[in-house]
């Protein structure tokens, strides 16, 4: 009997659409080489960017964020609460990041997931960092009666970069908030709302989130889809302010980088901050005033 | 494996020099309680593995890291959560998982007491506790704060004191190779420069907490 030598395996698999389920990294490494990625974009290119404000009626700031497939919508209530002892004269800000099992299937239901508290504390840090709102702003009479901002960020669709989605979704919908005048009257000690006459919030930074994932320990990509950040041996986000100050520089572990790699980072943020300002800047404009 | 290292800083007088550091590395029941009363920062950290995972945590090629940090009051919070993710990922990257596919290696980490620098004196405690532990790892890594007040002075190792009246606190874990950075987390505003110049400081300092890690293990191997 004839014995027939076999293909080179490697051969056959590279021919067949087998690699994308058997070794998806090596895949990968093939566009890598030639400063792309499947879905077509540069290494440093961002998805398509697009916001929508406004759209729940119900609540008093919204904004929906779709950043190529991942979409994240933000709604804010404001309620009244008692200032905290420690601060009277000043409100509270509460985000929480919504990771339903609506978005994605790694994620069951039931109480919050590792990944949804990890985005809840980073969002909280971002507030509280970047000084986007001053919380003295919320307080309406020190001691007595500040309003608290209840952020609620859930992601309807999960496809890498939740943390960008979140914090533009989140800047978007304080952009959009508008709280009604209270005055405490003298007699009653009760709070009066006027909600003919309402304001916006006075936003003080704008920070703007990149996030990067880093390959094979040397190679970096901005922007990662739900596939890349799988494949990646790290990532990497860095949230800055238009003074091009860093509110935050989020690096969870992973794969070393050295400080030049890290300046590249910095001025790949600075140009997306650029970008995001305009659109924000634009749907602004679009806003028509209550 | 199992291994335990209890990481306890404590403040030098001189401000330049990041920290002197006891550590008491070895069987849980063999520590003595004296150091507990510092009362600086103090974490106790001990590691068990590879053990046995649960078929939903395993990962076919690699060991599955699990971190679990218990803070000295209250329930383990959201903050706590964010900081495990912080730990666990940097010990992914230097642990080599693939040496026990299918296992579990959970560092479990006691906060004693907290005068500042929390997070960096986590860190060393884990890895030192993964030496201890025998865990096949790529190289060390160690944890180190810096703290930039409002005039830009940079400290290292802040207190607690000087962490709340900071303009921003950079934590960095960097690795014992190249001293890469391996993690960061921040809080408050600073900018690129200002990183950069905190982070050569973080490297330079590195080395001090390198050295120790070299001579607190060669204290306790040349007395077994």
């Amino acid at each position: 009997i004839g014995f027939q030598r076999k293909p080179n395996i490697w051969k056959v698999i590279f021919e067949t659409e087998f690699i994308i389920t058997v070794e998806p990294l090596e895949y990968y490494r093939r566009f890598l080489k030639e400063n792309c990625r499947p879905d077509g974009r540069e290494l440093g290119e961002f998805r398509t960017t697009t916001v929508n404000i406004g759209s729940i009626s119900t609540a008093d700031g919204s904004a929906l964020v779709k950043l190529g497939n991942t979409t994240v919508i933000c709604g804010i209530k404001a309620e009244f609460a008692a200032p905290p002892t420690d601060a009277p004269d000043k409100g509270y800000v509460v985000p929480n990041v919504d990771l339903p099992p609506l978005c994605s299937s790694r994620f069951r239901s039931g109480p919050p997931g590792e990944e949804a508290q990890v985005a809840s504390q980073f969002i909280a840090d971002v507030i509280e960092n970047s000084q986007i709102i001053q919380k003295e702003d919320l307080c309406i009479s020190p001691g007595k009666l500040a309003w608290v901002l209840y952020c609620d960020l859930i992601c309807l669709d999960y496809d890498g970069n939740i943390l960008d989605a979140c914090t533009f979704a989140l800047l978007a919908a304080l952009k959009n908030v508008q709280l009604p005048e209270v005055t405490i009257s003298e007699e009653t000690a009760l709070a009066e709302v006027n909600l003919k006459k309402k304001s916006f919030l006075n936003i003080r930074t704008h920070p703007v989130a990149t996030s990067f994932a880093v390959f094979d320990d040397t190679l970096l990509i901005v922007d990662p889809t739900g596939e890349e950040e799988h494949l990646a041996t790290g990532t990497l986000t860095v949230v800055m302010d238009e003074e091009g100050k860093l509110c935050c520089l989020h690096k969870p572990g992973g794969s070393g980088l050295t400080g030049a790699k890290l300046q590249d980072c910095m001025s790949r943020a600075v140009t997306r901050h650029k970008e995001v300002k305009k659109l924000m800047d634009e749907v602004v404009k679009s806003m028509k005033p209550k | 494996f199992w291994g335990a290292a209890a990481v306890s800083l404590q403040r030098s007088a001189h401000p330049l020099l990041c920290y002197v550091a006891h550590v008491t590395v070895g069987l849980a029941q063999n520590f003595l309680p004296e150091w507990t009363l510092l009362g600086d920062t103090s974490v106790l950290a001990g590691v068990y593995g590879p053990a046995e995972v649960k078929v939903s945590k395993e990962i076919f090629n690699k060991a599955t890291l699990e971190v679990i940090l218990r803070p000295k009051i209250g329930l383990p919070g959201v903050a706590e959560k964010s900081r495990e993710r912080l730990i666990r990922n940097t010990c992914e990257a230097v642990v080599l998982g693939t040496l026990h596919p299918r296992t579990s290696i959970t560092v479990v980490l006691q906060v004693i007491s907290d005068a500042g620098s929390l997070l960096a004196c986590c860190l060393n405690a884990a890895c030192m506790a993964l030496v201890d532990a025998g865990v096949p790892m790529r190289s060390l890594f160690c944890g180190v704060t810096c703290a930039l007040d409002s005039d830009g002075t940079l400290m290292l190792d802040p207190t607690a004191k000087q962490e709340k009246e900071a303009r921003a606190v950079l934590t960095f874990a960097l690795d014992s190779v190249e001293r890469k950075l391996l993690m960061s987390t921040t809080k408050g505003l600073y900018s690129d420069a200002e990183l950069q110049q905190c982070l050569a400081a973080a490297q330079a300092a590195s080395q001090h907490v390198f050295r120790f890690y070299r001579e607190s293990l060669q204290r306790r191997y040349s007395k077994s």
